[in-house]
């Protein structure tokens, strides 16, 4: 009897390493190596031209983070782009889900449209909006005929991130919108009816029913948001044509560490040196909202 | 009271409209600015209708540019093949992961939580190296191998599977179907709205993904979409008419799509996102 246990044990083994051969292969070669390799990497000075070669160089890699004066600016404009752009696709997304969510008619088909630049890729959106950023382009049009000032969007480094930030909260918004979505179905009609019997307005139900109901999502929407956002690549990528420019006022963390690995000779493991510093500052800022975000529900 | 009402309709109303429109200008005046010719683009207005419509852009984007057919079916069938394989290989692992048990499945599902939390940075240089070793680099194994099962779409497999009824299952073995017969013929297919969810995601991020074709791709053969109309615009640089062609040329299949299958992105972001 035993035996026959065991054995039906060994053949559930047997069939779960099979169904799970794809994944343990792409897990080992791709994710778990790569992550050991990185380590390696970021110990070492890596030289591509010729033969390959790795000369183990200590914390000489993370050292010199430090005295990188193009990595502090880096790292500057993304926590600047993070810190604004994060609250400000929360906000505009709980907004949106919340006025979507009031039960007025049409709802379906804004919402079909609000959702259209989650689908776009961020290849085309960030052309679409260079060219509506043109010098003389549809938006300095517009701002002239209302008498705003213009602005060189592309090309001032005091506004090309603005410029970025803008864009991206445009854009990822209405991904977080749908999330808010999904939760405010849940709030039970009932809270409502309290509070209006406590003769609240809409202005007050919202925020102190809604707000409250919905800390546990928006916990997540920020996480989600923090992640994504210190990981700014793409648009940075095609507004500066690679450079982080002008004057690397779009330089992000990521588009460093890609200059450093794939378009500068030899700084390979510089470049694994900062990708270790960024996964450990976007743990960090991770483990602080949770923190923060705890200690408020505490009251 | 009820008038009150209605001043507040008008104000959500408002709102609604209000955004939908900033939503859709920067689509709309993309595709009038395709219809354009270049002396209208050039000349700065911002009229949306064309004072003299064409469709010259979009045949001229073609001969032009040779290459955009080819990118086009990369992106297709790279896109395509990435989401049968996630579909395949993380519904696999999800469901060993719920249900079946084998020494060290708690070490596995550790790692794969741990992985979650990696940022891809880390992995993207040294798996630039392995492809290299490998002689992966430009190829379509390339851009598909690395990316065939995702640790996400594992978990939220898993928690579906859990919250799966045994009893189907049990019945099925009684019948003497195998784990296998039973996985393909019977979980698989009752797993269908998982399924739909995921696929839209896995082949929205591969469709639209422009860092891992950027490293892993520089043969303009094997290019993407995202990243021949980068190349597109750095060639033809104020020729904003036909960036807006190739523009609105490559957002059409995911738009289709999307008319198609609305209803599975907005049950898909709630099913990954309220978790």
């Amino acid at each position: 009897m035993k035996e026959k246990i065991s054995k039906k044990a060994l053949r559930e083994a047997g069939s779960s390493y099979l169904l799970l051969s794809p994944t343990l292969f792409v897990l080992l070669l791709f994710i778990i190596g790569p992550i050991l390799f990185a380590v390696y990497l970021a110990f070492h000075k890596v030289e591509l031209l010729g033969i390959t070669s790795f000369e183990f160089v200590g914390f000489s890699n993370f050292e010199k983070i430090l005295e990188d004066t193009r990595a502090k600016i880096a790292l500057w404009n993304t926590v600047k782009y993070v810190i604004i752009v994060v609250p400000c696709q929360t906000l505009l997304a709980l907004v949106l889900a919340a006025t979507l969510n009031a039960g007025l008619k049409g709802e379906k088909f804004f919402r079909i449209v609000y959702f259209l630049p989650t689908l776009t890729s961020s290849a085309v959106l960030t052309l679409i909006f260079m060219w509506m950023y043109n010098q003389n382009g549809l938006i300095n049009n517009v701002l002239k005929l209302f008498g705003f000032p213009t602005y060189n969007w592309l090309g001032d480094p005091d506004v090309a991130l603005n410029a970025i930030m803008i864009m991206n909260i445009w854009s990822t918004a209405p991904f977080f919108m749908v999330i808010y979505l999904a939760a405010l179905q849940d709030i039970p009609d009932s809270l409502y009816e309290a509070a209006e019997l406590d003769g609240a307005n809409t202005l007050q139900k919202f925020w102190y029913v809604t707000v409250p109901y919905l800390k546990p999502v928006t916990s997540f929407v920020v996480i989600m948001g923090l992640i994504g956002t210190f990981q700014l690549f793409d648009q940075s990528y095609i507004f500066s044509k690679g450079s982080g420019g002008p004057n690397n006022s779009t330089l992000t963390v990521v588009l460093l560490i890609y200059q450093y690995a794939f378009k500068n000779l030899g700084t390979m493991g510089y470049a694994a040196a900062l990708a270790f510093a960024l996964a450990i500052i976007i743990l960090v800022a991770t483990l602080l909202q949770r923190k923060f975000s705890k200690e408020e529900s505490l009251y | 009271m009820k008038k009150k009402f209605h001043i507040g309709k008008a104000i959500l109303y408002t709102m609604l409209v209000l955004y939908a429109i900033v939503t859709l200008i920067p689509f709309l005046w993309a595709l009038s600015s395709s219809f354009k010719n270049l002396e209208e683009i050039v000349s700065g207005t911002i009229n949306f209708i064309p004072k003299d419509f064409t469709l010259d852009n979009y045949k001229q984007i073609f001969i032009e540019q040779e290459m955009f057919p080819r990118w086009l079916f990369n992106s297709l069938f790279i896109a395509v093949t990435v989401t049968l394989l996630n579909l395949l290989f993380n519904s696999m692992a999800g469901y060993v992961l719920a249900r079946l048990s084998f020494p060290g499945k708690k070490t596995l599902f550790i790692i794969i939580l741990a992985v979650l939390m990696i940022p891809a940075q880390v992995t993207m240089i040294p798996n630039y190296l392995i492809l290299k070793q490998l002689g992966w680099l430009n190829s379509y194994q390339g851009m598909i191998v690395p990316v065939m099962i995702n640790a996400t779409f594992i978990f939220m497999m898993r928690q579906f599977f859990i919250n799966f009824p045994k009893e189907l299952e049990e019945a099925a073995a009684l019948d003497g179907l195998s784990r296998f017969g039973i996985f393909f013929r019977i979980v698989l297919p009752l797993a269908r709205p998982a399924l739909a969810a995921q696929a839209i995601f896995v082949f929205m991020g591969s469709w639209n993904d422009f860092m891992r074709p950027l490293i892993i791709l520089s043969d303009p053969a094997m290019f993407t979409l995202p990243l021949g109309l980068n190349t597109f615009k750095s060639q033809y640089i104020s020729y904003w008419n036909y960036i807006m062609a190739a523009s609105m040329v490559f957002t059409l299949p995911m738009l289709v799509i999307y008319v198609f299958f609305n209803r599975y992105f907005i049950k898909g972001i709630s099913f990954t996102g309220g978790k």
